[in-house]
């Protein structure tokens, strides 16, 4: 053992050996599952602030969790954003519209029709919750598993296959991984593939928005696992230090691949706790309940057109799928972590929830799901029409060389011409 | 399209400035005409930043459109990717190109890409300015010069001026420019020009033609390359503080070498580096970079593919060594008159 430095005099003694901790999940493949440590509070019993508080006053609510549905399927609390029926039928439909889309697009991806698929089950109150709490033209800085904003935004669903395929009609020309959408018209800001790069990207723009005098928020999503990278403290930073008007979200899916939430620090705090660190409002939401989801962003959109501030939000929910078609998740959990989740599925709640108000019926919701399966089915006809992946209907070579800049630099022209020389060697017949 | 353009150089006033000056007065120039345009970055406001390149415009223009912000580059230059997604113009400065790199996954992953990847919906018009290079007993980490990892990221534009002159215009054509575009600006000919002998006193701006500024709005094309001076014994491929440092060697060995300050290095002018070299069938690259994977590989290789038959030496490359930039040994390290005397005498002798 080492001694102590020389200089100090200070001797090592009989410490123990120090340990080095490597987080583990609590259950792995073929283990029961108890979800009984967790600490699921009772709903509508979280305080709600003013919007204009102080940020240090969200500090409880930060650890807490903010639940509007209770077991009776009865919306409570000073939470409830008291919707009506007819928005909550809105809501519910763009959630299970959001599932039957991304059951269609998994389905593609194994049927070969384009190369890579991720799905957002478990998730869909999240993405459309926030997006029906938001104005159409609050811009939006999503991650990979938002796809419900743009789905809540009346995107058309035959405009995203098209992307997916990388067809002759993608508007991003097949340029783009699947699923990474870009739709300015609908507030909907490009995907990236690195993590977390858009958290400061959104606190700027929002920042913009403030110079200009504009009243537009900007909103942010990036996992719980991307929230360990550095680009969001810097966000954090940049939205505190500016006052910036943006809605900043971690969705806690307990889940990065095959990481656990431990890998992002999930053992010792919540990541909505990290807000106050910063100066931020805070707030730790069920994000399994569409209520408290909308409820939460809403708070915190009207605090930001108030000046009053960023706000750091975490959706506590569960990726109830695997992370892509390319991932198996059962060679790392417990396949009965996901039907066993005690927050429940964000659908079947909300579907609940307008039963109980006599809104709704089990005869409805299932005439809802085929009436929506046969809409995924008849855009992914239409888009089909333009080809799926790999399937002749490309994109006419030069386009690869179009927008890297916004002029052609001679060095594209010449790797251009080359690329369509290329070409016309492989296929003498080609003509473009 | 600005009034001012109508006006010649020629007869536009002009006042001699250094390189901070010029920087300045390309930022109050553009700032003044067009609105979306904002500074931003470390110590850039109040105190008008550390080598006082933006002096006196938060002042002018309020701090909406001048601010300091956090010591975070990658937040920097993030809320600028974000603040023209939105549809300003922003100029975030980052101190030393040496603490560029924290930004740089903003820079390649983002901003190069945003034009590509959404297919036009969304760019990057931001102009990173940078001071950079050496010469200036900066150590390690104030001597840099990173524009290689630049040029090889497709969809960024790279821009190193030599003088006040062509900062301040070369500055402006960036800011306009709807590309997102890294300007370097070599520190050490921030205040006067630099050929390479250190123990001579310093040199300003003051009786330097490049100093000679016009006054109000003018722009330099990016891409465009200039003929430093005309000549047919070989052509010098060269940019920043190097391109005085070549100017003063060669005159001082009395050869008649081409010398092009590039300007821009993406885009680069390849018509005027292809008509010089066919012109003087030789090449010499210059440049304090460190030599592997430098840019100068890119001319070299360029010149052979487009000039082959036209050479009749073999190309010559001096630059930095590989190694990282050194404080007591900074004039052993820096490519200065010797090392250049040496590759210029190679030269002749073929």
């Amino acid at each position: 053992m080492a001694e102590g430095p020389a200089r100090s005099g200070k001797p090592r003694g009989n410490l123990p050996p120090l340990e080095f901790y490597v987080p583990e999940p609590r259950y792995r493949p073929g283990d029961v599952v108890d979800y009984s440590h967790l600490e699921i509070p009772e709903a509508g019993a979280a305080r709600r602030p003013d919007e204009a508080c102080d940020a240090k006053e969200t500090w409880p609510l930060t650890t807490d969790l903010i639940r509007v549905l209770d077991e009776n399927d009865q919306a409570v609390g000073p939470w409830d954003p008291k919707l009506d029926p007819e928005t909550l039928r809105g809501m519910l439909r763009t959630m299970a519209l959001t599932r039957a889309f991304d059951d269609r697009m998994y389905r593609g991806q194994r049927q070969g029709k384009t190369s890579f698929y991720m799905k957002s089950t478990g998730e869909e109150a999240i993405s459309v919750a926030c997006a029906f709490a938001l104005a159409d033209d609050d811009m939006v800085f999503p991650s990979y598993r938002q796809q419900g904003i743009l789905i809540s935004r009346g995107y058309p669903l035959v405009e995203m296959i098209n992307q997916i395929y990388s067809n002759r009609a993608d508007r991003l020309k097949g340029r783009q991984l699947p699923i990474m959408y870009s739709a300015k018209d609908y507030g909907f800001f490009t995907i990236s593939g690195n993590l977390a790069t858009q958290f400061p990207q959104a606190v700027g723009w929002s920042m913009a928005s403030a110079i200009k005098g504009d009243t537009r928020i900007a909103t942010s999503f990036i996992g719980e696992g991307s929230s360990a990278e550095g680009d969001f403290h810097a966000a954090m930073t940049f939205a505190a230090v500016y006052n910036a008007p943006v809605v900043l979200n971690i969705v806690n899916n307990q889940w990065a691949i095959s990481s656990f939430s431990g890998f992002a620090g999930s053992e010792r705090t919540t990541f909505a706790a990290r807000a106050n660190g910063y100066g931020i409002a805070g707030l730790r939401v069920d994000g399994n309940d569409a209520l408290a989801v909308y409820a939460a962003m809403d708070w915190a959109a009207n605090r930001a057109r108030a000046n009053k501030g960023p706000t750091l939000i975490e959706h506590f929910t569960y990726r109830a799928e695997g992370h892509s078609t390319s991932d198996d998740p059962s060679a790392y959990r417990s396949a009965r972590e996901a039907e066993d989740w005690p927050l429940g599925d964000p659908v079947m709640r909300l579907k609940n929830h307008l039963i109980a108000l006599g809104e709704w019926s089990d005869e409805q919701h299932a005439e809802m799901d085929k009436a929506l399966a046969e809409e995924v089915r008849a855009a992914t006809k239409d888009a089909e029409k333009n080809g799926i992946l790999g399937h002749g209907l490309h994109h006419p070579f030069h386009t690869m060389f179009e927008d890297v800049f916004e002029e052609l630099p001679w060095n594209l022209r010449e790797q251009a011409d080359q690329a369509i020389s290329e070409r016309r060697t492989k296929f003498p017949e080609w003509k473009e | 399209m600005l009034e001012e353009d109508a006006v010649s150089l020629h007869e536009a006033p002009t006042r001699q400035m250094n390189m901070i000056e010029a920087i300045n007065d390309a930022l109050d120039v553009m700032m003044g005409h067009d609105p979306d345009v904002v500074v931003l970055g470390e110590d850039v406001g109040y105190f008008g930043g550390v080598f006082r390149a933006t002096a006196g415009l938060q002042k002018k223009y309020g701090k909406n459109r001048v601010f300091d912000t956090p010591i975070n580059e990658c937040g920097i230059i993030g809320a600028a990717v974000g603040m023209a997604a939105y549809g300003l113009r922003p100029v975030p400065e980052i101190q030393f190109a040496d603490y560029i790199y924290p930004g740089l996954d903003q820079l390649i992953s983002e901003a190069a890409r945003m034009r590509y990847r959404s297919a036009g919906q969304f760019t990057s018009p931001l102009t990173v300015r940078s001071p950079f290079g050496g010469g200036i007993f900066g150590g390690q980490t104030h001597s840099q010069s990173p524009e290689a990892l630049f040029t090889h990221v497709a969809g960024l534009k790279t821009v190193i001026p030599s003088t006040p002159h062509d900062a301040k215009g070369l500055l402006i054509a960036a800011i306009e420019d709807n590309d997102p575009v890294i300007f370097f600006e070599p520190k050490r000919i921030y205040n006067g020009p630099f050929d390479g002998n250190y123990d001579s006193p310093s040199k300003t701006w003051k009786s330097h033609p490049g100093g000679k500024v016009p006054e109000g709005y003018y722009s330099i094309p990016l891409g465009k390359a200039r003929t430093v001076r005309e000549g047919s014994a070989m052509t010098v491929l060269v940019y920043g503080t190097m391109v005085h440092v070549a100017e003063a060697v060669l005159a001082q060995k009395g050869v008649d070498a081409e010398i092009i300050d590039l300007r821009t290095l993406v885009p680069l002018d390849i018509e005027a580096v292809e008509k010089s070299v066919e012109k003087t069938g030789k090449c010499l690259v210059i440049h304090e970079a460190t030599k592997t994977s430098g840019f100068g590989a890119e001319l070299v290789s360029l010149v052979q593919e487009r000039c082959f038959y036209h050479l009749e030496a073999p190309i010559e490359r001096v630059t930095g060594f590989d190694t990282p930039y050194p404080h007591s040994l900074e004039w052993a390290y820096f490519p200065g008159p010797v090392r250049i005397g040496e590759a210029v005498d190679r030269l002749m002798k073929d």
